[in-house]
């Protein structure tokens, strides 16, 4: 059953003096109940404008998003009493407050969700010593913080758990567990989770399906087996053919020719097409607007 | 004793400075002044029992004033009316400034529009003379003169905590709160506000010396403090008046700079002990 559905998204950053980035342009995904869903793109493709939209943090441009039938509303200065959606973000460092406890913090998830057991129990749950409740940020490490922050998010009893690279920052050895974490978390309590990152790999080991993004449109959507063998799209197979080497970053590897344009201008046509080694003439008039794999090379047979 | 030098060692390497000692040993000093005045004070600071216009010697060592009253006493009283009344103002400032550039800050829009407009009003007079019209417009006395250098001082306290709140209000633990079903005040209260405190506090430190000077100014010019009480504006002023007498102005004068220095070295320390990115938006601060 759709949990999430957004269709035709739209988000744009405006900042005076410059010009509008349409950091998403009109991208559909679904989550389902129970469903692990990975974003994968580059950096600076809009996986956390996307992300930020879902719950309502930035204002929609154009398209929907549906949340359990419900429209989701961008977060006003009214308080929020849809929790329904709750998010995991990127730094670790910014996503506590420094000044207040973690037990404090998770409580007001407890408060939110109106879930059973205590900081001490959801701490546990996260694989963390029930006396780090007591404990300040400051006196906690990266990976630890970022299992309270998830402790926080999932005390509210989300029905969408929404992880924007929340691996990104962690050293590689607490990357995939706490990756592994929030699939079991989310699963077991029937929620869906939408993770986002850039590292393949991960994604790979805990999504149902993936989802590939690139400069605000979704080039590829597909169950993780068929997306991870056998990837339809040029730049699912240009992410894949990364791996072995990837940067930190999740750069793209060097046989790729050019940059990621600017969001601001984004080429006409399919916008990979500057940089695809298979473009073809059509690939850089029109835009190549259907599913799975958005690419010229697997249009449906026209009608 | 030999701990001492252990206690010494734990502070923290911005206090052990030559400066911040000197500034915190002076501070401190004026508030055991200030508490002990009965007790140091060796006349009654409103008697005029004595030679008029003694030069500093024996039995009154700062001299007497022109009405035959002791300056020491009188200096170590006007402690007592200076140093209250200068922390109450700044705290009155912090609070008044604080919350409206929070809100400045926190909502944006109209709010900040109206907020920011008025404290650019403040910004577009030179201090004292906006409080010297204030003050006058109110009518001389202590009270009006704390009011009206509240009016200008407040402004500071708001663009500096606006600038704090916008960087605080868009961190991912304020988002983060506001998924969970926090208020806009409880978001404010619980993970704005207690996060822009710190180098607002640093800011009032600083800023002590300021109202002292602003205050006892105010007093210097009769907008202040009436004449019997021992202000250190006011006996500044009458010194003024016998300058061939220095002694009746140099040590009310000598009192406000030693105050307005031991703030100016605290709130140094204090910023230094910061870490560089809040040093760096109080030095920003317009004033
Ligand atoms: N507040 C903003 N104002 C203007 N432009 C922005 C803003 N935030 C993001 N952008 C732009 O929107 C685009 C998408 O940014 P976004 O943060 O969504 O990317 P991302 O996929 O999450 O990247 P990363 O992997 O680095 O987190 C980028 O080109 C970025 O420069
Ligand atoms: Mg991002």
């Amino acid at each position: 059953m759709t949990l999430l559905s957004i269709d035709d998204l739209v988000v744009e950053h405006r900042t005076p003096g410059r010009p509008t980035v349409r950091a998403v342009a009109g991208v559909g995904l679904t989550v389902a109940k129970g469903e692990v869903v990975g974003l994968v793109g580059e950096s600076g493709c809009g996986k956390s404008t996307l992300a930020r939209a879902v719950c309502g943090l930035h204002p929609a441009a154009g398209g929907s998003i549906t949340f359990d039938g419900r429209a989701v509303t961008p977060l006003g200065l009214r308080r929020r009493t849809l929790t329904g959606i709750q998010m995991v973000f990127q730094d670790p460092y910014s996503s506590l407050n420094p000044r207040r406890r973690a037990g404090d913090q998770i409580a007001d998830g407890l408060r939110a969700g109106g879930g059973p057991g205590t900081p001490a129990d959801l701490l546990e749950r996260v694989g963390l010593p029930r006396d780090f409740a007591a404990r300040h940020p400051h006196e906690l490490s990266g990976g630890q913080r970022q299992r309270v922050a998830i402790a926080r998010a999932l005390a509210a009893s989300p029905r969408l758990l929404i992880g924007d690279e929340p691996i990104s920052s962690l050293d590689a050895s607490a990357q995939s567990q706490v990756a592994t974490l929030m699939r079991d978390l989310a699963v077991d309590s029937g929620a869906g989770l939408l993770f986002i990152s850039h590292d393949l790999s991960v994604v790979r080991l805990i999504a149902d399906r993936i989802a590939v993004m690139y400069l605000g449109k979704m080039v590829e959507v597909g169950a993780t087996e068929t997306v991870w063998n056998d990837p339809q799209h040029p730049y699912t197979q240009a992410l894949l053919s990364a791996i072995p080497h990837p940067d930190a970053l999740g750069n793209l590897p060097a046989e790729l020719p050019g940059d990621v344009p600017d969001p601001a201008d984004p080429p006409s046509g399919c916008r990979f097409h500057a940089r695809c080694p298979h473009a073809m003439d059509v690939c850089g008039v029109r835009e190549p607007d259907f599913g799975p794999a958005a690419c010229w090379l697997h249009a449906p047979a026209l009608p | 004793m030999r701990r001492l030098p252990q206690a010494w060692r734990r502070l923290p390497e911005a206090w052990r400075r030559p400066l911040a000692v000197t500034g915190g040993i002076m501070a401190l000093a004026w508030v055991v002044i200030a508490l002990a005045a009965p007790l140091l004070a060796p006349h009654d600071p409103l008697a005029q029992d004595l030679p008029r216009l003694a030069g500093p010697g024996p039995g009154h060592w700062f001299g007497t004033d022109q009405l035959g009253r002791d300056i020491l006493s009188r200096v170590v009283y006007g402690a007592r009316v200076s140093l209250p009344l200068t922390l109450l103002l700044v705290a009155l400032s912090v609070l008044i400034g604080g919350l409206l550039g929070a809100i400045a800050g926190y909502f944006g829009r109209w709010a900040d529009e109206a907020i920011m407009r008025l404290a650019d009003l403040v910004f577009a007079f030179p201090t004292i003379i906006l409080a010297m019209v204030v003050a006058a417009a109110l009518g001389p006395s202590l009270g009006n003169a704390v009011l009206a250098v509240l009016v200008v001082a407040w402004a500071s306290y708001a663009r500096v905590s606006r600038g704090l709140v916008l960087a605080v209000r868009g961190q991912e633990y304020v988002l983060s709160g506001r998924l969970l079903g926090f208020s806009t005040w409880r978001s404010l209260r619980v993970d704005v506000l207690p996060n822009v405190t710190g180098p607002i506090l640093v800011l009032a430190t600083l800023d002590m010396g300021t109202a002292l000077l602003l205050l006892s100014g105010l007093s210097f010019l009769g907008l202040g403090a009436k004449p019997p009480s021992a202000e250190w504006g006011a006996m500044v002023a009458s010194g003024v008046e016998v300058f061939d007498s220095w002694w009746v102005a140099t040590f009310p004068g000598l009192a406000i700079l030693t105050v307005v220095l031991a703030f100016n070295f605290l709130g140094d320390t204090l910023r230094d002990a910061l870490d560089p990115r809040t040093a760096r938006a109080i030095k920003e601060r317009a004033l």
